[in-house]
């Protein structure tokens, strides 16, 4: 992969300068291609990593299993891509196994997730049945141990 | 009572370590940014964590043979032969030991008669001369310098040689300059170590973390060097397990029949927790460290840009995760700037003369530590040096 994207996908917050400095290019270079790399939706955002409990972020996260038949022209694409767009879903990805579609929902409790499968998702044509699992606790959450997770020290000066 | 007669000379007169005085000024304080550490940022990898934990359960606890577990020796070969070209067998020719420290420690204990004189380079880690010392011989310094980036010169080793040179012993990368041997360079010495019939003993330490595509050789692979090297290496560094002490010694049997007598008596064995954590970490091998020396070369392509850009003239080592800015410019001794920098910045670095007199007027600072820090270290460090260069 490009280091620049490595780079970025480790730590989004890096000032282009500093990022500059480390993969040994000009500046200007870095900012052009992150800008190309934004406008070609090779990176598609940028976001926070938070806490969700730490943060008294009360909402619910299911993850939906979802079965799907899939379409003459296309497969799953299409019906995956309809399941996207609701704001509701986090993230959505088609699965090896058992069931066809990861969908990752979130809601502000759980009545208004099981509204959600019960009278949008599991009401598309197409969709022939789904898989509530509610979310209890996050460990880790995109590479980052939640609660910090390392009360590892390092003395200040050593050898 | 009267301690200092009771004290035996060798000890008496070992100064202590520089690296410890200026550790007594930091400790305590929370507020600092240190680029004082000599170790990787990130803990042991998990995995090596998790395999120890689960020898714990079943209860693997007692002594181990005095040469180290035999599958860990296995281990050790292996992954020797891959990285060092150079096959040592398991059962007579390593030795498994407490650190690199202990290793370098019985290594000049077992082929020193007193007087017998081991040339190294400085600057160096804290403890080549007291070991030396502490085993009746006579440390011998060639100065490496800064216009080699820190290599060891072939005719300044030669000036050096006596009729009483027992030993030559290497350390590259070398803490703290961060400085790599030219593979030229290495060969040069090697001859010379086979012209006068002359032990090697080579500290592999860093041997894991080059940058730039280099690749690393060792002495040990020059021709003749086999049967007069010492090749010393640990997983401190490379698998990020300081805190382990686990090292190891690869010799000839005669000389690593020797290490292994003082070795028995003095430390018995390694301890087994970490001759499990170190066969976990063999069977990892480089998945173990890519990643880390990877952003161990950014960081320290990011170091070296800010501190040329603050005029601090800093050289681009080739290894380790060390830089060595020269801080004469500012007029002050290095100890010095490291206390003024640590008092009015709260940025630890080391004090070059922590190394040896021929690190005077340099500083070590560590790269292995977060970009975000590192990056606001050296903001910290280049108001400090300016406000130091306005006050002249």
């Amino acid at each position: 992969m490009d280091p620049l994207i490595e780079l970025l996908r480790n730590n989004s917050n890096r000032s282009p300068k500093e990022i500059a400095l480390a993969l040994g290019l000009a500046e200007s270079e870095i900012t052009a291609r992150i800008a190309a790399a934004e406008a070609d939706g090779t990176i598609l955002g940028y976001s926070a990593v938070v806490d969700r409990l730490k943060a008294g972020d009360r909402r619910v996260t299911a993850l939906i299993e979802v079965r799907i038949s899939p379409e003459r022209d296309g497969g799953f694409d299409r019906l995956a891509r309809r399941i996207s767009k609701f704001d509701q879903v986090r993230d959505c990805f088609l699965m090896s196994g058992g069931y066809d579609l990861a969908v990752i929902v979130e809601g502000k409790d759980l009545l208004d997730v099981a509204t959600f499968v019960s009278e949008k998702l599991s009401t598309l044509g197409g969709v022939l049945s789904t898989a509530t699992r509610f979310e209890l606790k996050a460990y880790k959450e995109n590479g980052f141990l939640a609660n910090g997770g390392g009360d590892e020290e390092r003395l200040p000066v050593s050898p | 009572m009267e301690y200092d007669n009771k004290i035996s000379n060798i000890i008496r007169d070992l100064p202590r370590s520089g690296i410890r005085d200026f550790f007594e000024l930091v400790i305590g304080r929370t507020d600092v940014i240190s680029l004082g550490v000599g170790e990787p940022d990130k803990p042991t990898p998990w995995p090596i964590r998790e395999a120890v934990i689960r020898s714990l359960e079943k209860g693997q606890t007692s002594y181990t043979s005095n040469l180290g577990l035999e599958s860990l020796r296995i281990g050790i070969s292996e992954y020797v032969t891959k990285h060092f070209r150079t096959t040592y067998d398991p059962k007579t020719e390593i030795l498994v030991t407490v650190g690199v420290s202990e290793a370098l420690d019985i290594a000049f204990r077992a082929v020193l008669n007193p007087g017998d004189e081991v040339i190294y380079h400085e600057p160096c880690y804290v403890s080549y001369s007291p070991s030396i010392k502490m085993a009746y011989g006579v440390p011998v310094v060639v100065q490496t310098r800064e216009e080699n980036e820190f290599a060891l010169m072939a005719e300044d080793v030669e000036k050096a040689i006596t009729p009483r040179t027992k030993v030559i012993a290497l350390n590259f990368p070398t803490n703290p300059t961060g400085g790599i041997m030219p593979h030229e360079e290495l060969a040069k010495i090697a001859a010379l170590a086979v012209k006068h019939d002359l032990l090697v003993f080579t500290d592999e330490i860093y041997s894991e973390l080059l940058y730039d595509g280099r690749k690393h050789k060792s002495i040990v692979e020059f021709p003749g060097m086999r049967e007069r090297t010492i090749l010393l290496h640990g997983f401190s560094k490379a698998f990020a397990m300081t805190g382990w002490r686990l090292g190891y010694a690869c010799a000839p049997a005669p000389l690593r029949e020797a290490m292994m007598k003082i070795h028995q008596y003095c430390m018995l064995c390694a301890p087994i927790m970490s001759q499990m954590a170190g066969i976990e970490a063999l069977k990892m091998g480089e998945t173990a460290y890519e990643d880390m020396r990877q952003s161990y070369e950014q960081r320290r392509n990011l170091i070296v840009s800010r501190l040329n850009g603050m005029g601090l003239h800093c050289f681009n080592p080739g290894g380790a995760f060390y830089v060595f800015p020269e801080i004469r410019s500012t007029g002050l001794t290095s100890k010095e700037f490291a206390i003024q920098l640590l008092e009015k910045k709260s940025v630890a670095v080391v004090p070059g003369s922590a190394f040896s007199s021929a690190g005077e007027g340099f500083v070590r600072c560590c790269y292995a530590t977060a970009p975000e820090l590192i990056a606001k270290a050296m903001d910290l460090m280049e108001e400090f040096v300016n406000e130091v260069r306005g006050k002249k």
